[in-house]
């Protein structure tokens, strides 16, 4: 059996106390010490999520501020760097992004928010994966533009409430939660704290992201748990959430040799901006586009109970390698394995029957729709 | 009949020249909810220490490997509709293969229970 790695230089978010309290097991992640588990395992935390309310730490991600004279400026300035619309954005409004390298590939995904306050005008909050942060923000420093500033958040720390009875726990603390549409994002108080918070997540599921000050994360979390329908959740059911959700884990779905065409996240490119271009490696996206890409990301159903995990080569009934698995694994809510991967594009087809080969067996599955639990974001009731 | 641990967290219940073998309490612990198990062909020969099957976590596939040399004579088929005894049953329901061992004298390599309630306690 694996032994544990030793903690002893790894970061620590600010909730690290209340982990080891509540019985994690911690593991290094993006240089952090984070918990994979509390002692009710992954299948309970995962199967609690989609059912009651799910507390997430996430305070290892990147959080910081693009700040310039005006809207119009730090979003041009964003724009130079992503595919997305980011002039439109209107305000308290959040955005899934990528940045892109020269060739086209994705140097990190993200989440852009547009501050609701007149007084932030031209400010971008930007939410970052852990691993990237160093990457992303030497890419901004190198790229914005003189008046637009890279400003890092480094004392707050970033919790995420996920599942059907989210939103009800936290605007018990923070009515204004309950105001917020999907993707929607405002400052508001929680029990008199300073917050913002999103209406957004990585699980499929309603809920929220809150940045917190660091010094209140341990009792907002703690208040948090006090409500009987939260549970504390782990990365490992994080993984298996996003999983079932459909949603790309950078480094493993995204990398910088994948377009978001390859990565089948064309949905974050907007109509503008597929069409002018105007972004790093905008050559080769709108090709891609045009053309359609040699090779493209889909989900894949097994048909029997063994997983297959990242790095598993696709196959053909015939044997022909037409692929690699990126992501899989047991997916809880539909008692049955999961898996995504990249294929060749003529045979990315839903319904496509395919082999994951896994420890020299080929494990028989069939190219699927994402996601593969339906997703249940908040849709606001029409008056 | 005798039942001897191994330091890889296997449990090994000995009856003549036959052995039953599954893997630990703590074994399953550290494992997670386990969703299938993927157990060796019968007939099958292995050597000690020779990976003999592989567990699947949530998360991760684990290796189990042969405590002894011997050749595998019976699977548990109750483990493909139901992974999850694993975890429930871990000593007992859950045993993985029976093996016809080769040589009983790898016996002496092996703890006893109080020698594997050490060990784990010393992790």
């Amino acid at each position: 059996m694996a032994e544990q790695a030793t903690a002893s230089d790894l970061l620590q978010t600010p909730l690290n106390d209340l982990h080891v309290e509540l019985g994690a097991r911690m593991v290094p992640f993006a240089s952090y010490s984070m918990p994979v588990q509390y002692p009710t395992g992954i299948m309970t935390e995962h199967l609690h999520t989609r059912e009651h309310a799910g507390l997430f730490d996430v305070s290892h991600m990147g959080q910081a501020w693009l700040i310039g004279p005006d809207h119009e400026t730090t979003a041009r300035a964003l724009e130079a760097l992503c595919p997305s619309n980011m002039v439109e954005l209107k305000p308290g409004r959040q955005r899934y992004t990528v940045l892109l390298n020269e060739e086209g590939g994705i140097v990190d995904d993200l989440m852009v928010t547009r501050p609701l306050a007149a007084e932030r005008d031209g400010q971008l909050f930007i939410v970052v994966n852990a691993s990237r942060k160093d990457v992303d923000y030497a890419l901004l420093r190198a790229k914005l533009p003189d008046n637009v500033r890279l400003e890092l958040v480094e004392d707050r720390a970033l919790i995420a409430l996920q599942g059907p009875e989210a939103v009800a726990v936290v605007a018990a603390h923070a009515p204004a939660t309950a105001e917020l549409g999907f993707m929607d994002a405002d400052f508001m108080e929680f029990d008199g704290i300073d917050c913002h918070i999103s209406r957004s997540g990585y699980t499929g599921e309603d809920g929220v992201e809150m940045s917190v000050p660091t010094g209140a994360a341990e009792a907002i979390a703690k208040a948090l748990l006090a409500d009987e329908r939260v549970k504390p959740i782990g990365l490992g059911a994080r993984d298996s959430l996003r999983m079932e959700a459909g949603l790309c884990l950078y480094g493993h779905d995204l990398d910088e040799t994948t377009s978001p065409v390859e990565g089948s996240i064309t949905f974050a490119m907007q109509k503008r901006r597929r069409e002018e271009g105007g972004f790093t490696g905008a050559a080769r996206i709108q090709k891609e586009l045009a053309e359609g890409p040699s090779r493209v990301r889909v989900g894949f159903k097994l048909d029997g109970k063994a997983p297959a995990r990242e790095g598993a080569e696709i196959r053909l009934p015939d044997g022909t390698v037409i692929g690699t698995v990126t992501s899989g694994g047991f997916a809880p809510t539909m008692g049955a394995p999961i898996a995504m991967g990249y294929v060749d594009a003529a045979h990315s087809e839903l319904g496509t029957k395919v082999n994951l080969v896994v420890r020299n067996r080929e494990l028989p599955a069939e190219v699927a729709a994402m996601p593969f639990v339906q997703q249940r974001y908040y849709r606001k009731p029409k008056n | 009949m005798t039942t001897y641990y191994s330091k890889d967290h296997e449990w090994i219940s000995v009856d003549g020249d036959v052995a039953t073998v599954g893997i630990t309490n703590y074994a399953q612990e550290q494992l997670g909810d386990v969703v299938f198990v993927e157990l060796p062909e019968v007939g099958k020969t292995v050597s000690q220490g020779d990976e003999a099957a592989v567990v699947e976590s949530v998360k991760a596939a684990s290796e189990v490997y042969a405590p002894l040399d011997g050749e595998v004579v019976e699977t548990n088929g109750t483990l493909e509709d139901e992974p999850a005894k694993v975890n429930e049953d871990p000593e007992g329901a859950a045993w993985f293969v029976k093996m016809k061992l080769s040589n009983t004298d790898q016996l002496s390599e092996l703890l006893d229970a109080d020698g594997y309630k050490a060990f784990i306690a010393e992790l």
